[in-house]
Parts: C-alpha cells; sequence; structure tokens
C-alpha cells in the first residue's frame, strides 16, 4: 500500500508540470481559438531568458525582467503575426503558430546560448520520506516536486483570482464565449488578445522556470509541449480545471502503468501510456472530460 | 437612468436629432447591401426600421454600432460626425444592442451575462479587484445591485443563477436585453427582439421595451417583422427595401404608403 501511494503521488507531481505547460494552450485557445503550438518554444525562450539573465543579477529581477520580456513577446506575435491573419482559418493560425515555434526555438538560442544550463531557484532538492509513522519505511518524494506543486497551486489560484473577481477577466470570458457580442459591450478584441498572450507567457515562464529547475535549461523543455497534447484531449481544450485535472490524470497514469502494467509489456509504457489514453479519449468522448458539450440543436 | 425612481413619468419628451445618418452606401463586393440612405432618430423616441427580408436593416444597425464601415455616407452622434466607428467605441459612448440570432455568452449565468454590460462602468483597478479590497467590494455591490434592480425589471429572477445556453429562446431574448440595458444605454439598437416569440412572448417583450422608453427616456431603434407591434410602438418608422429608403413617416402614415404596400405585397405587373 505505501509503495502504491509513493508511485501514485510521485507520478501527480510529475503531472503538475504537465498541467502548467497545457494551462497556456487552454488560455490561448478558449479566448481567441488559436491552437498554439508555439507555447513550448515560449516555455524554453522564458527558461533561458531567466536563466541567462540570473547569471548577472539577482532572481527577482531576473524573474521580472522575464516576466516583461514575455509581455513584450505576446505583444508582438499579437500585432505582427496574429492581426494580420485576423479572421482567417483556424488551420492558418495554427501554421503561423508553427512559424513562431520554429522561430523561437532559433532566435532563443542565438542570443541566449544553446547549452545546457542549470537553474539554481535556492530550493530544497533531493529525496525526503513522509508520513513516516503511516507506512513503514514512509514515502519517498523529491522536494523540488513538491516545490512545483505550490507553485503550479499558487498559479492556478491567481488565474482562478483574475478570470472571476477581475474586470479584465470578466472581459476575457466574455470574449471567450463570443467576440461579436463582446464587441457591443465594449470589449476591444485586440487588447483582450494581447493580454491572453500575456498571461500564457507568463504561464510559460512558471512551467520554464520548474522544468528547468528539475530537468536543467535545455532544448528538450521545448519537447514538453508534446506531453501536453494528451493532456488537452483529456481535459478538453477550453477548460482550465481541465487542464489541471488532465496533467494529474496523466502524470499518475503513467507512472502507475509503468510500474504494474510495465512488466506484462516489457517496461518503457511511460513514454506512449498519455498518447494511448487519449486515443481512447478521442474516440469516446472527444471533447474531453471538461470540456464543452458538442451539441447541435436541429 | 435609475431602475427605482424613474427620472420621469409624467409624459414622454422627443428631443433634438440624437443621431443622423446621411448618405449611407454599403457594398459587399458587388452586392449593394445599402444604397444611400438618409435618416435621423430624435432623443427619446421609438424608431423603427421595417422592410422584407434582405432590404438591408440589419446591416443598417450593423453600421450605425461601428461592425460595419459604409464606404460613402456620414453618421452623426450626438452632435459628432464620423465616417466609421468600432464597435467598443460605439459601446463606450453609449449605443448597446442586441442581435437577431442572440448573442449572449452561453456558458455564463444570467446574472453574469447582465454583470459584462456593467464592464464599461467598472473602474477599480485589477489588483483590488482580484483581492476583492475596499473600493474594489464597494463598487463590486454597487454594480451588483444595479444588475438586481434589472432582473426585477425584466422579471427574470427565477433563472438568475442558470446558465443561459439552457434557456428557452424568449428568456434569452430578455437576458440579451437585461445585457444592454446594463449598459445605461443612451441609444439601444434592438434587432428583431420578438422573432420566434409566441404572442404572450411578444406582449412581455413590448411592455419591456416601453417601459424602458418610457421610464429612462431611452432612444430606441428597432428592425421588427411583426407589424402589428411596429405600428403600436413606433413614433416613426422607415421602410427600406433592396437597400434604399422608401418610405419614412409616422406610422399611420407608412401603413398606408403605396410603395410600402407594393414592398410588402409585390406588384401586379
Amino acid at each position: 500500500m505505501g509503495f502504491f501511494i509513493e508511485v501514485l503521488i510521485g507520478g501527480l507531481l510529475a503531472g503538475v508540470l504537465y498541467s502548467l505547460v497545457a494551462l497556456g494552450f487552454v488560455l490561448i485557445f478558449k479566448a481567441s481559438g488559436v491552437f498554439n503550438f508555439a507555447q513550448g518554444a515560449m516555455v524554453l525562450f522564458a527558461a533561458l531568458s531567466l536563466v541567462r539573465m540570473m547569471e548577472v543579477m539577482p532572481f527577482w529581477l531576473a524573474f521580472i525582467l522575464a516576466c516583461a520580456i514575455m509581455v513584450a513577446l505576446g505583444w508582438a506575435i499579437e500585432r505582427i503575426v496574429l492581426r494580420p491573419l485576423v479572421n482567417q482559418e483556424g488551420i492558418i493560425l495554427f501554421m503561423a503558430t508553427l512559424g513562431i515555434a520554429f522561430f523561437l526555438d532559433g532566435f532563443g538560442q542565438t542570443i541566449w546560448g544553446s547549452d545546457v544550463y542549470t537553474l539554481e531557484l535556492g530550493v530544497p532538492k533531493g529525496p525526503m520520506f513522509i508520513m513516516e509513522s503511516l507506512f513503514e519505511g514512509g514515502i519517498l518524494v523529491d522536494k523540488l516536486d513538491i516545490f512545483a506543486a505550490v507553485v503550479a497551486g499558487g498559479l492556478v489560484l491567481a488565474l482562478a483570482l483574475f478570470f472571476q473577481k477581475t474586470k479584465t477577466g470578466l472581459a476575457l470570458r466574455a470574449v471567450a464565449d463570443d467576440h461579436q457580442a463582446a464587441q457591443s459591450i465594449g470589449v476591444p478584441l485586440n487588447y483582450i488578445w494581447l493580454i491572453v498572450w500575456s498571461v500564457a507567457g507568463i504561464v510559460a515562464l512558471v512551467a520554464g522556470m520548474v522544468w528547468g529547475a528539475k530537468l536543467g535549461v535545455q532544448f528538450s523543455i521545448a519537447l514538453v509541449a508534446l506531453k501536453a497534447l494528451p493532456v488537452l484531449i483529456l481535459g478538453g481544450f477550453t477548460s482550465v480545471p481541465g487542464a489541471i485535472i488532465g496533467g494529474l490524470i496523466i502524470g499518475a497514469g503513467e507512472k502507475i502503468s509503468e510500474i504494474y502494467l510495465g512488466p506484462v509489456f516489457g517496461g518503457g509504457i511511460e513514454n506512449w501510456f498519455a498518447y494511448v489514453l487519449a486515443l481512447v479519449f478521442l474516440l469516446y468522448r472527444p471533447q474531453g472530460l471538461f470540456g464543452e458539450r458538442i451539441i447541435e440543436r436541429v | 437612468m435609475n431602475l427605482i425612481s424613474p427620472a420621469h413619468t409624467t409624459g414622454r419628451v422627443i428631443g433634438d436629432v440624437l443621431l443622423k445618418v446621411d448618405n449611407i452606401s454599403l457594398s459587399f463586393g458587388g452586392v449593394k447591401a445599402l444604397t444611400d440612405v438618409s435618416f435621423d432618430i430624435r432623443e427619446g423616441e421609438i424608431r423603427a426600421i421595417i422592410g422584407p427580408n434582405g432590404a438591408g436593416k440589419s446591416s443598417m444597425l450593423n453600421c450605425i454600432n461601428g461592425f460595419y464601415h459604409p464606404q460613402q455616407g456620414t453618421i452623426t452622434y450626438k452632435g459628432e460626425a464620423r465616417k466609421q466607428m468600432r464597435p467598443h467605441d460605439a459601446a463606450a459612448q453609449g449605443i448597446a444592442r442586441t442581435f437577431q440570432n442572440i448573442a449572449l455568452f452561453k456558458g455564463m449565468s444570467t446574472l453574469d451575462n447582465i454583470m459584462t454590460g456593467r464592464l464599461l462602468k467598472m473602474k477599480t483597478g485589477f489588483f483590488a479587484q482580484a483581492l476583492h479590497w475596499g473600493p474594489a467590494q464597494k463598487e463590486e455591490i454597487e454594480h451588483r445591485e444595479f444588475v438586481e434592480r434589472i432582473i426585477d425589471f425584466l422579471e427574470i429572477q427565477a433563472i438568475r443563477k442558470v446558465q443561459v445556453g439552457r434557456l428557452p429562446y424568449g428568456l434569452q431574448k430578455r437576458v440579451e436585453l437585461g445585457r444592454a440595458l446594463a449598459a445605461e444605454p443612451d441609444l439601444l439598437l434592438l434587432d428583431e427582439p420578438m422573432a420566434g416569440m409566441n404572442v404572450e412572448e411578444k406582449e412581455d417583450m413590448c411592455r419591456f421595451i416601453l417601459d424602458v422608453n418610457d421610464e429612462f427616456g431611452t432612444t430606441i431603434v428597432l428592425i421588427e417583422h411583426d407589424m402589428g407591434v411596429v405600428m403600436d410602438i413606433s413614433d416613426r418608422v422607415v421602410v427600406l427595401e433592396y437597400g434604399r429608403k422608401i418610405a419614412d413617416g409616422l406610422p399611420d402614415d407608412v401603413r398606408t404608403d403605396r410603395k410600402v404596400i407594393d414592398a410588402y405585397l409585390g406588384v401586379s405587373h
């Protein structure tokens, strides 16, 4: 029992990281209907900016500057790429974000360097035991994973407050629901898209920070985005809670299946489990767990 | 506009020209939606725009609130002439509207939908709102009270918390009117507010429109197909056909106008 819980907790904590990346996708998709393939590149770019600036300045200053960079980037993407393409088909916008992804991968590594950088956040790392009184030998968790979970929790709380309690949040939800109606009540769409890309940029920064601390800041972080795809299919492309629950399910599912089903298949399940699960969902519940039901009135 | 104690209930006052449309022409590629249309809307009146399907009525509303930009002509609103305007500017200047095919935020509750109409009135900053701090809390309570008054006014207390996507059509139309009213508009554009309603719902909607106009002095522009309704509630009527104005005047004059009768009934050649 103790071992199962250990695997479960480890999986959930890993899942938190997937949720973080998936969140960025959901924010942009909800507000503008654009599937932003560049989210992974944004995570890498943000992490690189942060880690390289931390070499010459304290963490908090680097973090604020990195936030500013991500907001500026969001602004530039909205102005240069998306505004000229307004009212185009979804697939065209998707292709545009594919272009942004390649550009950002290259651009980031050109200005910040392409080595592997260690990101030291000054938080405790390494394994520790919890709940020793409950289970024999306790449960082994990584301190950094717990830190990541706390950060993710804080971010989700901040986003929830932003969406539910502020004027801008209300305007955002309005735009997400109906562009035309939102304009008629006085919401300027461009301004909202700018906000959304900025928020997605900051979410990317947080995700990059946590992933970077765990794996080191390197190109493979950009590929983390691929793990967010099954999370989105599970949770639904338009649901913030869905992104979180989806991430947790994928994270826990991966680890548990690796341990308990792994021996049957000869191991290596962790790498494909998420995609197979997503495939099953596509067959039986294409809108995801929390996505808006696809209802057609005849 | 004050929903508790109406400013004037004694008599309606039709004031000066609030909005003037001069020689508006609008085309989409080769299709002419509007050709050289001019008319005016006076403060405090209920002005109907009628015409057969495809006459350009909705296009006219879309020009007024900035969704469409006419190629020619000017629109003078509150004494200021402009060639074009964006929808959110129009909203900021006191023009609110409803849509022919209801455009509500389907995932939100009735209350939240009407609350979005207050967006332009919200002043406190972002962090204060997020943390629900001091002035933000006070402001939210004020907006909430205003919204509750609209809900009472439109008699939709029972569906306050219901997600609007689940509501029947007639109620959705009412919520949409509520959202427009929440902005305390000077000019209210209603695109077929009674389309698809049964007799009872139409009567309710008529009453709301008349009350809004009567009690708050809101100027209303209305597109409607039900001739009985139009003739009963409007002060003046513009008639469009194939994007041109064919008549303009009091309901009784328009009703007996030869061109209007021909447009609606067809002419035998």
